[in-house]
């Protein structure tokens, strides 16, 4: 039985956008030439586009979803994922980092990796990354069919089938391009479903201060201090006084530092869209130009989780806007105390279907819709740069011609989404797999970002250092991971296989530690072996390291358009948004 | 970005926001005296002030990309 009803209106709605993403790729196919053109955008965009869509790319569902389930459970402090996570790395990737993947000329991130340092540490950086494009937006397209099952009563099939052939239509025709400019008008999507979402919820819950009040009682009834859902940083100096169980350290350094700087200054899917900048400055102004909304999206995403969470208090079982999770026999899941399991997943999509009319229904699931397709369309046109240039013309056949291998790159979008059709059938049938995936592609990133700042900014670094400091990286999160645990777990896919050391307070602390260490090792391990190989002599190295290279000026640039002045500006407001929520 | 021939992104922007704010507008006007409806949404005729402002962006972003073309003669 679905959810909710949709009528003549919100069908119109969805038809229009359909038809406008279409219309882009279509516009765009003449100017597709070159392989250049088509895998890379000819590196001719305004940072305006690239850096919504540097923000765009990286909303895919799993993050508009996934951060309304964590304002519900963990609150305000959920922010911490922009405020501390996000933004400073965001500043850092455009200050400092594009620099380097832009003026280096390479055309992807793993290719960067060959140009500093050699062969093999970019093949084990393509390899990883190309299969974990596929599998993320298999995932995503697996929740996209299950959420419009759910809701509308849509069939899995046809959904998955229809939203991959559009995605597939529109990045043939017109490349990245396509893919980039229908991610600005899903940014936009995004916004315009989402604020009468939060206008409406805060009106019905009685403005800032009824949900503040309601959800003290929630988080009484949780045993937290009363202000710990809607307080960003007290109760942060100990694990058991804040919902998400990590005490400051370990969230400054391994969500701060290692994991964020890991994922938005190393990640090809959020800096291919930056190197498809029309200039050097155009590329590092687009993550700062990002940086601006996203420090504003917490409002977005996660205060309707939190206001699902506060409309929830006080009724009985079931009755809440977040119904609880069901066990396999169709009764409300309990926990080890006896209260129940929300199902925290369905907080944001209920909240729409409940609180809006038709007419706004069918522009918020439009907008729910846009971010699924264009989280994959992100992923596919990663994948298919990656394959083409770091894969397919590395490995497989090099030196054809470029029609080939613009060829080649449309022949792996096709072959991309095909992949990711399979993996979301898989991610439905064996649901262990894709945890156990899931674990193995947060192994292979954790260190990740010491390979790259070791390789931008020490030019002793070499080649075989970067290799075996990865590897051994990689391999101290498995071995982290696998002797510890956190509390309330079974050792299996959470941790404890080799034995449990160490018992953290809650999953997320477990994952920090786990990057805090993977980041160590790879750190050091990196330092150890490059100071007993042979460096590259410096004339190799211009342009890719940074002693090495001449300085960004900036100074023929009106004050206002210089990235600096907007780095600061940036920080600034960031540090301002944790005072008032701290 | 129109000057190698290409698309300024702000067009489809403003077409689309334009078209859907106009829409939703519309049906808001159209069901103005229908209470039931708009109970859930805390008794405000959300489709039609909602449809205005996406009209407003859209119209805006339209302007704004005709006046670069303009200039850029």
């Amino acid at each position: 039985m679905p959810v909710a009803q949709l009528t003549a209106i919100d069908y119109l709605t969805m038809a229009i956008y359909l038809a406008a993403v279409l219309g882009i790729g279509w516009v765009l196919r003449r100017r597709m030439h070159t392989s250049s053109d088509f895998l890379v955008s000819g590196r001719s965009l305004p940072p305006w586009v690239t850096g919504l869509a540097f923000l765009s790319a990286n909303l895919g569902a799993q993050e508009v979803i996934g951060m309304g389930a964590s304002g519900a459970k963990y609150g305000i402090a959920t922010s911490h994922f922009y405020w501390v996570g996000a933004i400073p790395a965001m500043v850092f990737v455009g200050l400092f980092m594009m620099p380097f993947y832009f003026g280096s000329r390479a055309r992807s991130v793993p290719e960067y990796l060959k140009l500093r340092f050699d062969e093999k540490t970019r093949t084990l950086n393509a390899i990883s990354f190309a299969a974990m494009t596929v599998f993320s937006s298999g995932v995503s397209m697996y929740a996209m069919g299950k959420l419009l099952n759910l809701l509308l009563g849509w069939d899995f099939d046809t959904s998955v089938l229809v939203s991959a052939g559009i995605v597939l239509a529109y990045v043939l025709l017109g490349g990245l391009t396509s893919a980039i400019y229908n991610e600005v008008l899903q940014f936009f999507m995004i916004v315009f479903g989402f604020i009468p979402l939060v206008w409406i919820g805060l009106r019905k819950v009685g403005g800032w201060e009824g949900m503040t009040a309601r959800l003290s009682e929630a988080a009484v009834a949780r045993d937290l201090p009363a202000g710990s859902l809607t307080h960003a940083w007290q109760g942060m100096g100990s694990p058991a006084t804040n919902p998400i169980g990590v005490e400051w350290f370990g969230l400054v350094m391994g969500l701060g530092f290692v994991l964020s700087f890991g994922y938005w200054c190393t990640d090809f899917l959020v800096v291919q869209r930056a190197m498809a900048a029309e200039s050097m400055t155009a590329a590092r102004r687009t993550p700062l130009i990002a940086a601006v909304p996203k420090m504003l999206f917490p409002f977005l995403v996660i205060l309707p989780g939190m206001i699902a969470l506060a409309l929830s208090v006080g009724s009985g079982a079931g009755e809440g806007m977040i119904p609880a999770k069901l066990a396999a026999d169709g009764a409300p899941m309990l926990d080890a105390a006896g209260r129940m399991v929300l199902d925290y997943d369905m907080a944001t999509p209920m909240m729409l279907v409940t609180l809006f009319p038709s007419g706004l229904l069918g522009l918020g699931l439009t907008a729910l819709i846009a971010s699924f397709m264009s989280g994959m369309a992100g992923n596919v046109t990663a994948f298919n740069t990656v394959w083409t240039y770091d894969i397919y013309q590395a490995h497989i056949r090099t030196g054809a011609s470029d029609e080939h291998y613009l060829w080649m790159g449309r022949a792996a979008t096709v072959g991309g989404i095909a992949l990711s059709i399979a993996a979301a059938y898989v991610a439905g049938a064996f649901n262990n797999i894709m945890d156990f995936l899931q674990l193995v592609f947060a192994f292979v990133n954790a260190p990740l970002f010491a390979t790259f700042a070791l390789g931008m900014f020490w030019r002793r670094s070499t080649g075989h250092g970067a290799f075996s400091g990865l590897v051994s990286g990689i391999g101290a999160a498995a071995l982290h991971h696998g002797l510890s645990l956190s509390a309330g777990s079974v050792p299996g896919v959470k941790g404890g296989y080799f034995g449990v050391l160490a018992t953290y307070p809650s999953d997320l602390a477990q994952t920090f530690w786990t990057a805090i260490i993977a980041f160590s090792t790879c750190f050091v391990v990196t330092i150890a072996v490059s100071l007993v190989t042979r460096p590259r002599p410096d004339e190799e190295l211009r342009g890719l390291v940074y002693s090495l290279t001449p300085r960004q000026t900036d100074a023929s640039l009106p004050w206002i358009q210089r990235p600096a002045v907007l780095a600061v500006a940036v920080l600034g407001a960031t540090l301002l948004l944790n005072l008032i929520f701290a | 970005m129109s000057a190698d021939g290409g698309l300024d992104l702000r067009y489809p922007i403003g077409v689309l926001f334009v078209v859907l704010g106009l829409l939703l507008a519309l049906f808001g006007i159209a069901t103005a005296g229908n209470a039931a409806m708009y109970e859930r949404a805390g008794a405000v005729n959300v489709n039609l002030w909602w449809g205005v402002v996406m009209f407003l962006f859209g119209a805006g972003m339209w302007a704004l990309a005709a006046r670069a073309a303009r200039s850029a003669g």
